[in-house]
């Protein structure tokens, strides 16, 4: 009894949207027993009892929860993310620029470190075992078992201290120039996929080290294939399906987990500006925020499940 | 510092000295010799390097500064969640680009006397309780309208206004009628103050069209910089503004810009790379380190900020003035100076007023680290057991490790302190003056008055020590109506007296504040107000050519 394809997406998608729908309740109720209070967070030292109890009307904070939700979710459904209780800016359009960001610098960063990885894991097949295989492994564990600051902390001392070769503050801005843009983000990509790199490689490596060892792979030794093209025709394809969930789970991690690297390369990204705004209250924000990175996360596993089931036709046929 | 070096100098000698010097540092302001070999040659000469810096710096003065260019301040303190609102400033990236843009009545001076902005006076009548603000003539908006004094009158009304958020709002309720007429502005207040024209250099009080009542976070005054750049928490930037009224003084760079770099490594490497011009808050742990560096210049300064220890005075055990005395003798402040601090801040002496406050009074027996006697009040005023101190990293830098100095000082004289760290965020509304023993950070105001009235007046919404006493709020309300300086400087003297030996707040220091300037920058002069030349360092430095 099998699927079609298309039906098995449709499912999987309306399976994803149903979980980012509980995943907004979630995160509501989460930013709802966050401990201290937007108006006194928003004055900071300087409010007077008069200014918060201005301000905390103002807001509407003392409506019921329930009522808050509804009209939030009401809103993000026609498009409308609401306004910053503390800027009074619209959300949407303070909050799209640092997507933009985010998603250029996790672009650069996957372009890079995606195939490099997938190159490096096919390599290490190849060689397994051999000198080149632990060269490539002992280099990729390394960058990845260091802390993410501590990358960043040595890719600066050395590029934009010492050689002066890369800026090591990577501020970005609309209207600039795409050559001073690429410069602007080497060192926080090439940081970024130094911490990645290694997952996806070991688990290339790995998935297609199982696939190795299946009987048509020693047919195909003895039909006298060279190595690398037996991993290339027989092993990869087989072997796709883990490796793009590892990839994806990347993917995902350079969008929604790189505030750290932000802080220290001074990247507007998304993750400096949640974290702003989680320290300042500023709810609305933090939500809209959180359920983009939801979705994010989502996207990207349905997008892996997707190509999993194309690729694997077994997964289609479930017993 | 350079001339105790050397004391035995006859005078002929130091007139052919300054002579050589004077002609060496007018090479070096021409770009004919090096910072270095000249400090080299100020040294053989006897000359230490801070004197020789200073005749370096007058130098350059004197040859004018340099127009043109780009200066850039890599900053922390800058949030996404910032508005260009002035009413709103409270971190230092709002602050510093506040001053580029904005402009005030008066500014404080290095002195701790006032300098005239928007204001060409500010006179009292009434015995101070009616204040007359002559607006300046022909001062222009980025707008292009002219600043009127009804522009003046709005911005204050906006500001005291019981429903506006402004920051200042604490230090103008006292505002009872603000009246605009002609070119003058007249205030009248509840009560008497002396201090009033300090109020008005409040960093939250920027002139705005229409006191920015239409539109708040619009960025209009009439500062040397128009905005160009508003990414909050991002960066700002700034273009001189072509009819700048004070432009012989101000705004020599084309541009200005600050970048939000809230890490203190960051900031460090885009000083070092050239990438920014001037930082703010380098750690006094690595200050030592950044003097070597090449090029990189250490600006502290010492400031009226401090970092108390908050009792309140009317919850048990604190409402004992004999605990509260014991824990004062039992504050190691040297020690405390010394570690937290790394020598870059001055001791405390219980009560919030140092010598950067105008007419302060410096005959006030200084309080020294005493265990036995400690131990001695310890065991009079009864009290047995721990006594809890809650902290945080974000009351103050080396907050956490100040208090466990003070657990081991306390320990000494028989005081066991039990310390518990509370979580940064919501150190602001759950603990800091809610609690009855904390650790915080004052940032300091314009003057003792203001300072008091803030903070240790009996009914003050911050009196973070509850510190209720009938005759200290006489005192400070007689300090603010009186007119003369010298009764007003005495009265001034006898209430730090009686907070130090009554009050709730161990002061162990004040802080510096300690910047750093990169290559070429010129002009910068210490202002004892705030970070940065309380802020106008970027319009008021420029590049060496």
């Amino acid at each position: 009894m099998g699927t079609s394809i298309p039906v098995l997406i449709v499912k999987r998608v309306g399976l994803g949207l149903l979980l980012l729908l509980a995943v907004s309740i979630l995160i509501f109720a989460g930013t709802q027993i966050l401990p201290g209070d937007v108006a006194q967070s928003i004055l900071g030292q300087s409010a007077t009892p008069q200014a918060l109890a201005n301000l905390r009307a103002e807001l509407g904070l003392n409506d019921p929860a329930w009522l808050r939700y509804l009209h939030w979710l009401g809103g993000i459904l026609t498009g409308d993310l609401g306004t910053a209780l503390t800027s009074r800016q619209d959300i949407a359009s303070s909050l799209w620029p640092r997507l933009k960001n985010t998603l250029f610098l996790a672009f650069w960063a996957a372009a890079i470190s995606v195939p490099l990885a997938i190159a490096l894991g096919l390599i290490a097949v190849r060689y397994r075992n051999g000198f080149v295989d632990k060269a490539i492994s002992a280099f990729a564990l390394a960058s990845t078992s260091f802390p993410e600051f501590f990358v960043g902390y040595l890719l600066v001392f050395f590029f934009a201290v010492k050689w002066q070769f890369f800026p090591g503050i990577s501020t970005v801005y609309d209207g600039m120039p795409f050559l001073a843009r690429m410069q602007a983000i080497a060192l926080p990509a090439t940081a970024l996929t130094l911490v990645v790199l290694a997952h996806m490689m070991r688990m290339t490596r790995a998935a297609i080290l199982n696939v190795m060892q299946s009987a048509y792979i020693e047919t195909a030794e003895l039909k006298g294939l060279r190595p690398i093209e037996i991993i290339r025709r027989h092993a990869f394809p087989n072997a796709v399906a883990p490796i793009v969930n590892v990839v994806m789970l990347n993917l995902a991690y350079l969008v929604v987990g790189v505030v750290v690297i932000e802080v220290i390369f001074v990247y507007p990204g998304m993750g400096q500006y949640l974290v702003d705004h989680v320290a300042k209250r500023d709810v609305p924000v933090v939500q809209a925020v959180g359920l983009i990175f939801a979705a994010v996360y989502i996207g990207m596993n349905i997008i892996a499940d997707i190509v999993a089931i194309v690729a694997n036709p077994r997964l289609r046929h479930p017993k | 510092m350079g001339a105790k070096e050397r004391p035995l100098i006859h005078g002929s000698e130091i007139a052919i000295m300054s002579n050589e010097l004077d002609y060496l540092s007018r090479r070096v302001a021409a770009g004919k010799l090096n910072r270095r070999d000249f400090l080299g040659r100020a040294a053989a000469l006897g000359v230490g390097a801070v004197a020789a810096q200073s005749l370096l710096t007058s130098a350059v003065r004197a040859q004018g500064p340099v127009k043109g260019g780009l200066l850039r301040a890599g900053l922390q303190g800058g949030e996404a969640t910032n508005t260009l609102d002035p009413a709103l400033n409270l971190s230092q990236v709002p602050f510093n680009f506040c001053k580029q843009w904005g402009e005030f009545l008066v500014r404080l001076d290095r002195k701790g006397g006032l300098e005239p902005r928007i204001a060409t006076e500010i006179n009292p009548s009434d015995g101070g309780k009616t204040w007359t603000i002559k607006v300046r003539d022909g001062v222009e908006f980025h707008d292009g309208k002219t600043v009127t004094a009804q522009d003046v009158a709005a911005t204050l009304e906006r500001h005291a206004d019981e429903k506006s958020q402004s920051g200042a709002l604490g230090v103008l309720k006292d505002i009872k009628t603000i009246k605009a007429n002609g070119k003058e502005v007249v205030v009248t207040l509840g009560e008497a103050d002396a201090d009033f024209p300090y109020l008005m250099a409040d960093y939250h009080l920027v002139i705005q069209p229409n006191g920015g009542k239409d539109k708040p976070d619009a960025g209009i005054s009439a500062g040397p910089y128009k905005v160009s750049v508003n990414e909050p928490g991002v960066r700002y930037g700034g273009e001189r503004f072509a009819n700048y009224w004070n432009a012989g003084k101000q705004g020599f760079a084309d541009q200005v810009e600050i970048v939000v770099v809230n890490d203190p490594t960051a900031r460090m490497a885009a000083l070092q790379g050239g990438q920014v011009n001037f930082i703010n808050r380098v750690e006094p742990k690595i200050v030592d380190l950044v003097k070597r560096i090449p090029g990189v210049q250490v600006r502290n300064v010492a400031g009226k900020g401090y970092y108390p220890f908050n009792m309140f005075c009317d919850t048990a055990p604190f409402d004992n003035n004999d605990l509260r005395m014991a824990l004062k003798l039992a504050m190691d402040r040297e020690g405390m100076l010394k570690t937290i601090l790394r020598g870059y801040g001055s001791v405390g002496n219980d009560f919030p007023i140092n010598k950067s406050y105008p007419l302060f009074a410096d005959d006030i027996e200084q309080r020294v680290f005493d265990p036995e006697k400690a131990a001695e009040l310890y065991k009079k005023s009864g009290h047995s057991g721990s006594i809890l101190l809650r902290t945080s990293d974000v009351a103050f830098p080396g907050a956490v490790d100040a208090a466990q100095l003070y657990q081991q000082s306390c320990a000494q004289a028989g005081i066991q302190i039990e310390i518990k760290r509370e979580p940064g965020d919501g150190y602001w509304s759950q603990v800091w003056n809610k609690q009855p023993f904390s650790t915080s950070y004052w940032g300091g105001r314009s003057t003792q008055g203001q300072m008091y009235s803030t903070g240790y007046l009996s009914t003050a919404d911050w009196n973070d020590t509850r510190f209720k006493n009938e005759s200290f709020d006489k005192m400070l309300f007689a300090a603010r109506s009186e007119l003369d300086e010298a009764k007003r400087q005495a009265i001034y003297r006898d209430m730090a007296v009686l907070m130090r030996d009554q009050g709730g707040a161990i002061v162990p220091f004040f802080n510096e504040f300690i910047d750093a300037t990169g290559r070429g920058v010129e002009g910068y002069e210490n202002h004892p107000e705030a970070e940065l030349m309380d802020g106008y360092a970027l319009s008021e430095c420029w590049l060496s050519a």
